[in-house]
C-alpha cells in the first residue's frame, strides 16, 4: 500500500534562490545611460561612489573612479550630485 | 469507527488525523464549526499543532505559507469574503511549490451579502495553481482531507490542495461516518518530508523576483505539474481503498451513465439530489444519468470525453458563473468535446445560486429546456420579480 520510494526530484525550476544572487544578476543591461567622468573636473570628493543606489561606482585612487556597467542601472544620481559637475550621462550603443 | 457527527466535524478530526504541525485561520461562517472544532481539539491536547490566530484570512494564509516553507504541514479554512480576501496569497503559495490543505467553504459571494451556499468563490481562484476537490458527502470529505495531503506532498505534486464543500449544505449535516484511527493514518501518511525548507544554516529566498528570461519557464512547469497531478489524485485514491477499504471515486465518478442518454455534470452535494432524481426520471424512462467532477484542478479532459462521449445530451448544473460570459465547468467541458466526432450538445443550467435550493423541480425545468435546445440559461428563476422590477 505505501508509494514506493523513487529518488526525490530537484525542486521546481525557480523557486529556491540561493544567497548570493545580487551578484549574479547584472543589472546592469536595464540602463541606456552611463555615466562618463571629465577627470579634469574631478575634486575626489566621493559623492558619487556614496549616492550610487547600486553601489557600483568604486573610488580607484584620488580623483579617479570607475562605474561597473554590469550593474550600472543609468539612473544618472551621481551624475546630478555631483558638486563639480563632473559626471555627464551618455548613451550607450550596444 | 462509524459515529454519527456533523460533517465540520468530521472534517477538524480528520485533519487532526493528519497531525498538522501548523493551523491558522480566520472564522466566517459557514467555516465557523471546523476551525471551532479544531481549536478544541488542539486546546485539549489531542492534535500537537500550534493553532496560529490571526486578524485576518490574509494573515491565515500567510501564517501558513511560512509555517510550509519551513517545513511543517500546514491546514487552513475559509469561505466566500475571506477566500477573496486570501486569494493573493493563494497565488504566492501554490507558485512557490508549498504543499497544503485549505478547506475551502462554499458560499455565494458579496454583493449582496449571502452567507448561504453556492461555488462562485472557489470558483473564483480556480487559476490560482490550487488543486480543487469537490466532495459530495460527509465521508467523502473526510476521506479527501487525508488524500489531500498525500496529493499536495508528493514529490512530482508539490502544489497545495483546496478541498471544497458547500457550505450548510455539507457543513452543517449530521451523518454517520467511519472515522479512520490514528494507526491508519499515520500508515497511509507519512510524515511531511520537505524538499526544500526555510533553514538559517542553509539560507535562501523562496520564489524571489524572476525577470522575463525564466519566468514562463517557472509557470510551464506549475502548468505541466498540475496537470500531471491527476495521474496522482487517481493513485491516492487506489491507495486510500486498499488502506481503508473505501472507494471514494478519483477524478470523475459516474452515476448510471453506462446507457445514459442524457448525463448531469456537476460538483459538490447536489450530485446526491441528482442520484435521486435520475432514479426517480429512470422510472419513467428518461435514461439519465449523473457524472460528478471531483477533482476540478487537475481538469479530468480525457475522463470527461470519455464519460461524454456517447451521451445524447449533456447538461452541466453550474453553482457559479463567469458574469458576462457563460457558466465556468460547462465552458470547459465544451471545449473538452471540441471536434469530437458525434459529441452532443452541452447546455448550461446555473442555478442554486445564494442558496437558492435545487429541487427535484429545478432539475426537470433544466433537462426540458436542454431538451428544447436552451444552451445557456438560469434554471428556478423566480421570473415574477424580474418582471416587477
Amino acid at each position: 500500500m505505501t508509494a514506493t520510494k523513487r529518488p526525490r526530484r530537484k525542486p521546481p525550476l525557480g523557486i529556491v534562490t540561493r544567497p548570493g544572487s545580487s551578484l549574479r544578476n547584472k543589472t546592469g543591461p536595464w540602463g541606456i545611460l552611463r555615466p562618463v567622468f571629465d577627470w579634469e573636473k574631478c575634486t575626489g570628493c566621493d559623492t558619487c561612489e556614496s549616492i550610487c543606489p547600486e553601489g557600483c561606482i568604486r573610488h580607484l585612487k584620488k580623483k579617479q573612479y570607475e562605474a561597473d556597467v554590469e550593474f550600472c542601472k543609468g539612473c544618472g544620481l551621481c551624475a546630478a550630485a555631483c558638486p563639480a559637475d563632473a559626471i555627464t550621462m551618455q548613451e550607450e550603443r550596444r | 469507527m462509524r459515529k454519527m457527527i456533523e460533517s465540520s466535524r468530521a472534517v477538524a478530526e480528520a485533519v487532526a488525523l493528519c497531525r498538522p504541525d501548523v493551523i491558522s485561520a480566520y472564522p466566517i461562517t459557514p467555516q465557523t464549526h471546523i476551525v471551532e472544532e479544531l481549536s478544541q481539539i488542539v486546546a485539549d491536547g489531542e492534535c500537537d499543532a500550534e493553532y496560529v490566530r490571526v486578524e485576518s484570512e490574509h494573515s491565515a494564509a500567510s501564517v501558513c505559507l511560512g509555517a510550509v516553507a519551513a517545513g511543517s504541514r500546514a491546514y487552513s479554512a475559509t469561505t466566500s469574503q475571506g477566500l477573496m480576501l486570501m486569494a493573493e496569497v493563494l497565488f504566492n503559495i501554490a507558485g512557490m511549490r508549498l504543499p497544503m490543505v485549505i478547506t475551502g467553504v462554499n458560499r455565494a459571494l458579496s454583493a449582496p451579502l449571502s452567507i448561504w451556499n453556492d461555488q462562485q468563490d472557489t470558483m473564483a481562484v480556480r487559476d490560482s495553481g490550487w488543486l480543487q476537490l469537490y466532495a459530495e458527502n460527509s465521508q467523502e470529505v473526510l476521506d479527501m482531507h487525508i488524500q489531500a495531503y498525500r496529493i499536495a506532498e508528493d514529490d512530482r505534486v508539490l502544489l497545495p490542495v483546496m478541498v471544497c464543500m458547500d457550505g450548510f449544505v455539507l457543513t452543517h449535516t449530521y451523518e454517520t461516518v467511519d472515522m479512520p484511527t490514528q494507526e491508519e493514518v499515520d500508515a497511509f501518511l507519512p510524515r511531511y518530508d520537505p524538499l526544500y525548507k526555510l533553514d538559517p544554516e542553509d539560507p535562501y529566498t523562496l520564489g524571489a523576483y524572476a525577470g522575463p528570461e525564466i519566468y514562463q519557464e517557472i509557470r510551464y512547469e506549475l502548468q505541466r505539474d498540475a496537470l500531471a497531478a491527476k495521474a496522482v489524485v487517481k493513485e491516492v485514491a487506489q491507495d486510500f481503498q486498499a488502506a481503508f477499504g473505501r472507494w471514494m471515486g478519483d477524478v470523475v465518478e459516474p452515476y448510471r451513465c453506462e446507457d445514459a442518454e442524457v448525463i448531469f455534470v456537476a460538483l459538490g452535494t447536489v450530485v446526491g439530489t441528482l442520484k435521486e432524481w435520475a432514479d426517480l426520471r429512470r422510472q419513467q424512462g428518461d435514461k439519465v444519468g449523473v457524472l460528478k467532477l471531483r477533482c476540478f484542478r487537475p481538469f479530468p479532459l480525457e475522463e470527461l470525453r470519455q464519460s461524454l462521449a456517447r451521451a445524447k445530451q449533456v447538461v452541466v448544473l453550474e453553482k457559479a458563473v463567469s458574469v458576462g460570459a457563460y457558466g465556468i465547468v460547462a465552458a470547459e467541458i465544451r471545449s473538452v468535446l471540441y471536434r469530437q466526432p458525434g459529441a452532443p450538445p452541452v447546455s448550461c443550467a446555473i442555478t442554486g445560486l445564494g442558496g437558492r435550493d435545487i429541487v427535484f423541480a429545478t432539475l426537470d425545468e433544466a433537462l426540458a429546456r436542454a431538451r428544447a435546445g436552451e444552451t445557456d440559461f438560469f434554471a428556478g428563476l423566480r421570473t415574477e420579480l424580474l418582471e416587477a422590477s
